[in-house]
C-alpha cells in the first residue's frame, strides 16, 4: 500500500493510459497539468501534442478512434466550456468513447470570478447530455476511477469526463494562470 | 459569387470536383466530408464505406481527418471542407503543419459564403486568401487549383505526396446535390467497417 500511495496523480494517469492502450494525447494546457504533459512528452509510448482549441483535439481523437487508435484529451475547465457543440453534435450522437481529463479550476480557493463562473457551467453541460463524469478528489481512489472509467467508456461506446479536483492535484499555486 | 481577391482561378462546381476526386480513389482512401454541402455532394457521389459524413461540428473536417490519418498511416485520407467552416478552425492548419502527416490531403471549397445557411458572405470573402493563410501556417504544399484539370493533377499528387497537402478550389453558388441520411451511429459504424477497424 505504501508504494501505491507514493505514486503521484500524474503517474497514475500516465500508467493508466498505457494500460488501456491510449497513445494519442492532444491537449490545450493548464498549469496544473504541466508535470503530466511533460512526462507524456518524454515517454515515446505517447503521441502527445498541443492543439489550438480543445474542440480540435476532440475532433482529432474522434477521428483516431474511428481509425482504430485510442486517445484522450487534456484541458482545463475553461477549455471544457468550449466543447458543448462538439459533444452534442459529434461525440454523443456518434457514440464515440472520448476520454477527457479536465483540470478543475474555479473552485476551492479561486479568486478569479471568471474562472469560478466558467466552472459552474461544466457539470450542467455534462448532465444535460447524460454524460458520465467523475470528480476525482482522492489519490487512493484515483486509479480505480480512471481505469474503470476508461474501460467503461470503450465497452459502452460513451464519452467520459474525469475532473481533476484541486483536492487531488493540489490545484494551482498561481490561481490566475 | 466570389468577391474574394482576384485570382487566376476558374470558378468550378463542388459536385463535379467531388466526383472527379472520388473517381481517382482506387485504394480505399478515407474521405471526410464537412458539415453541409461538402458532405451532401460527397454523399451524392456514391456512399463509399470509407466516407465519413459530418452532421454538425462546423470546422472539424480537417481535425477528424487528421485523427484518421494518424491512426492509419498507410491509408490516404482526404478531407473536404467549406471555406466558412475552415475559418472557424484555422488553428488546425498549424497543428497539421507541425505534425506533417504524410497521408493527409485537404480540399477547401471556397464559395465565399455560408451557403447552407442562406449564402451570407464570410468575413474572409472580400479580404483573406485561405491558401495564403495555410501557407503562412506552415502548410507549404498549399495551392489554388486553376481549373478542373489542375485540380485532378493536384489530387493525383496528393495521393502519393510525402507530406500534407491543401488544395483550394473556387466554386459556384450551386447548392449541394445529395441529402445525407442523418444517422450518426450508422455513419460512424459504416466508416469504421470501411476502415477495417470493425
Ligand atoms: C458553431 C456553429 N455555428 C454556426 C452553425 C450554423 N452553420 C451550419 S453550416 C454553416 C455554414 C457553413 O459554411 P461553409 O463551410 O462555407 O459551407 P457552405 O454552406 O458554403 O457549403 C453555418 C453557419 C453551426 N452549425 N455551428
Amino acid at each position: 500500500m505504501a508504494a501505491e500511495t507514493a505514486r503521484s496523480w500524474h503517474e497514475i494517469v500516465q500508467q493508466t493510459l498505457k494500460r488501456n492502450e491510449i497513445t494519442l494525447v492532444p491537449y490545450v494546457p493548464d498549469r496544473v497539468l504541466t508535470p503530466l504533459i511533460k512526462n507524456l512528452h518524454a515517454d515515446p509510448y505517447f503521441n502527445v501534442f498541443s492543439t489550438a482549441r480543445e474542440e480540435e483535439a476532440v475532433g482529432i481523437v474522434a477521428g483516431a478512434w474511428m481509425g482504430g487508435m485510442r486517445g484522450a484529451v487534456l484541458m482545463q475547465t475553461s477549455g471544457f466550456a468550449t466543447l458543448a457543440n462538439v459533444l452534442a453534435s459529434l461525440v454523443v450522437p456518434s457514440q464515440i468513447p472520448l476520454v477527457m481529463f479536465v483540470s478543475e479550476r474555479g473552485t476551492l480557493g479561486e479568486f478569479n470570478i471568471g474562472q469560478s463562473l466558467v466552472c459552474r457551467t461544466m457539470r450542467p453541460v455534462l448532465d444535460s447530455l447524460a454524460m458520465e463524469h467523475h470528480t476525482c478528489t482522492r489519490l487512493d481512489e484515483f486509479e480505480f476511477i480512471t481505469d474503470r472509467s476508461i474501460k467503461q467508456a470503450i465497452a459502452t461506446q460513451a464519452p467520459v469526463a474525469l475532473i481533476l479536483s484541486p483536492l487531488l492535484t493540489g490545484g494551482s499555486k498561481k490561481l490566475d494562470k | 459569387m466570389n468577391t474574394s481577391p482576384a485570382r487566376n482561378t476558374k470558378v468550378m462546381n463542388r459536385f463535379d470536383l467531388t466526383s472527379r476526386l472520388v473517381a481517382k480513389l482506387k485504394n480505399e482512401e478515407a474521405v471526410v466530408g464537412g458539415i453541409g454541402n461538402t458532405n451532401f455532394d460527397l454523399w451524392a457521389t456514391g456512399q463509399r464505406a470509407q466516407n465519413f459524413y459530418m452532421l454538425g461540428s462546423m470546422g472539424l473536417a480537417f481535425p477528424i481527418a487528421l485523427g484518421v490519418a494518424l491512426a492509419q498511416p498507410k491509408r490516404r485520407v482526404i478531407a473536404l471542407e467549406g471555406d466558412g467552416s475552415l475559418l472557424m478552425q484555422l488553428g488546425c492548419l498549424s497543428t497539421i503543419a507541425t505534425l506533417k502527416p504524410k497521408n493527409l490531403a485537404m480540399v477547401v471549397m471556397d464559395n465565399g459564403v455560408y451557403q447552407i445557411t442562406g449564402s451570407q458572405p464570410t468575413p474572409a470573402a472580400a479580404s483573406a486568401d485561405l491558401i495564403g493563410i495555410a501557407l503562412a501556417s506552415g502548410l507549404t504544399n498549399s495551392s489554388w487549383a486553376a481549373d478542373e484539370e489542375d485540380f485532378e493533377r493536384l489530387i493525383e499528387q496528393s495521393l502519393v505526396s510525402d507530406g500534407p497537402m491543401l488544395i483550394g478550389v473556387r466554386i459556384d453558388d450551386k447548392p449541394g446535390t445529395g441529402n445525407t441520411r442523418r444517422d450518426p451511429v450508422q455513419i460512424r459504424e459504416r466508416f469504421m467497417q470501411g476502415l477495417g477497424v470493425r
